[in-house]
């Protein structure tokens, strides 16, 4: 695997992330419980859209056979997708959207952190102007989790059905393929391990504080999406939003 | 020759398509202008949040003012260095002001406002100080939402980054 297949596939995964999230996130428009929180969300996910253009875009320049941004949205098959399983994860009730935007916001918190200082030039500026956007999603995420956590019984057991449901997704976060190893020993990307250790730390600090237990899955976490392997949900969300530029491929706004 | 001055001139007139008193200048997002020829210009211009939606409209803006004053153009962008809120001019933060959203804080004192301690934002209409939070995500990916303790107000707040 040569540097650059390495650097797509990783701009791929986190282009990946963000369009999904989003796509996902959407779908509360206009259905959430207050407006703040309709607000909020769409524009958690309007950030990610923004995000995940600048990676795709960038990926499709490094791999170098002229794909554009859209080409990798909308012409990819779901075994083409390299997002993380846990955001392909349905939305389920308030308390689920919340326990996976936070799951996913303190680990790409701690991603761009480390990617400010990367070799490479490109995730060194994606990473100092997403991360003045993704500390305002953690914010918003860590505090729901606590109001909620720590609310009433009836909120307090769905954050931890939420919670329960959701851990055996985080192992993937940090899994580790032959171009993770490249790109780590070039010191384009941070070591997933360390990456884990600052995870785990504020992960557990906030849930202990929203009074939440982080599930025993007796070692079982869910894994193949560095593969293109997802779960079923992936499908449906490709299905509704490749359907018009895959229907009429010339179709222009 | 036309002057780098009058370039930006020109500009005022292309405005925030969300907030109509803030020009793309006072907002700090025009970056850079270069002169590939005496009638060939390169204007650098930088999204405010990734996923900002006004940016097309604003590009095509910038490139139909300054072809009507025979300029060729091409807009590019650059997300490097990252905009800051500290971009925004003295006068667009007096015309944010006049329009009902309060400017956003100097962020170098702004660490405090990421949790939601709103000491420094007074209300536009009635300059209180006794504000508070409602939202951290507002009508448009640069505001939070507040309301006034003392006139009872929500107001838009051109968050800080
Ligand atoms: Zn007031």
């Amino acid at each position: 695997m040569t540097k650059d297949e390495a650097l797509f596939e990783f701009l791929l995964r986190t282009g990946d992330n963000g369009l999904v999230l989003a796509q996902r996130l959407g779908e509360w428009c206009g259905h959430a419980h207050q407006l703040e929180s309709d607000i909020a969300l769409t524009n958690v996910a309007l950030d990610n859209i923004g995000q995940a253009r600048m990676a795709l875009t960038e990926a499709g320049k490094v791999e170098g056979k002229g794909r554009s941004e859209d080409d990798l949205a909308f012409h990819r098959t779901e075994m083409e997708f390299r997002n993380n399983l846990l955001l392909e994860q349905e939305n389920g009730d308030f308390a689920q959207t919340i326990t996976r935007q936070f799951l996913f916001d303190v680990f790409q918190f701690e991603l761009l952190s480390g990617l400010k200082s990367s070799s490479n030039e490109f995730l060194q500026s994606f990473a100092i102007k997403s991360l003045k956007e993704v500390t305002y999603h953690r914010s918003l995420s860590s505090d729901w989790m606590v109001r909620l956590g720590d609310g009433t019984e009836l909120s307090h057991d769905k954050m931890q059905n939420a919670l329960n449901l959701l851990w055996q997704y985080t192992g993937e976060l940090f899994e580790k393929t032959e171009a993770d190893d490249i790109l780590i020993a070039d010191g384009v990307i941070p070591d997933l391990e360390k990456l884990k250790e600052s995870w785990d730390d504020i992960v557990g600090q906030v849930i202990k504080e929203a009074t939440l237990e982080i599930p025993d899955t007796k070692g079982f976490m869910a894994t193949g999406s560095r593969r293109g392997e997802h779960t079923e949900f992936l499908g449906y969300i490709l299905a509704e939003m490749q359907y018009l530029p895959r229907t009429m491929p010339e179709a222009k706004w | 020759m036309t002057e780098e001055a009058d370039i930006y001139e020109l500009l005022e007139a292309v405005k925030d398509p969300e907030i109509p008193v803030l020009s793309v200048v006072d907002l700090g997002i025009v970056r850079k202008v270069d002169w590939i020829s005496p009638k060939k210009l390169k204007i650098t211009i930088t999204p405010t949040y990734s996923g900002c939606p006004a940016m097309d409209t604003i590009e095509r803006e910038i490139s139909e003012i300054l072809q009507s004053k025979g300029f060729e153009v091409e807009v590019v962008t650059s997300i490097s260095e990252a905009w800051t809120t500290d971009w925004i001019s003295e006068k667009g933060r007096k015309n944010l002001e006049e329009y009902g959203i309060a400017p956003p804080a100097e962020a170098t004192t702004d660490k405090s406002f990421i949790t939601g301690n709103s000491k420094n934002v007074h209300c536009p209409r009635c300059k209180s100080e006794e504000t508070s939070l409602i939202s951290q995500f507002g009508s448009t990916a640069c505001k939070a939402l507040y309301k006034c303790d003392s006139c009872h107000e929500t107001f838009d707040y051109f968050k800080c980054i």
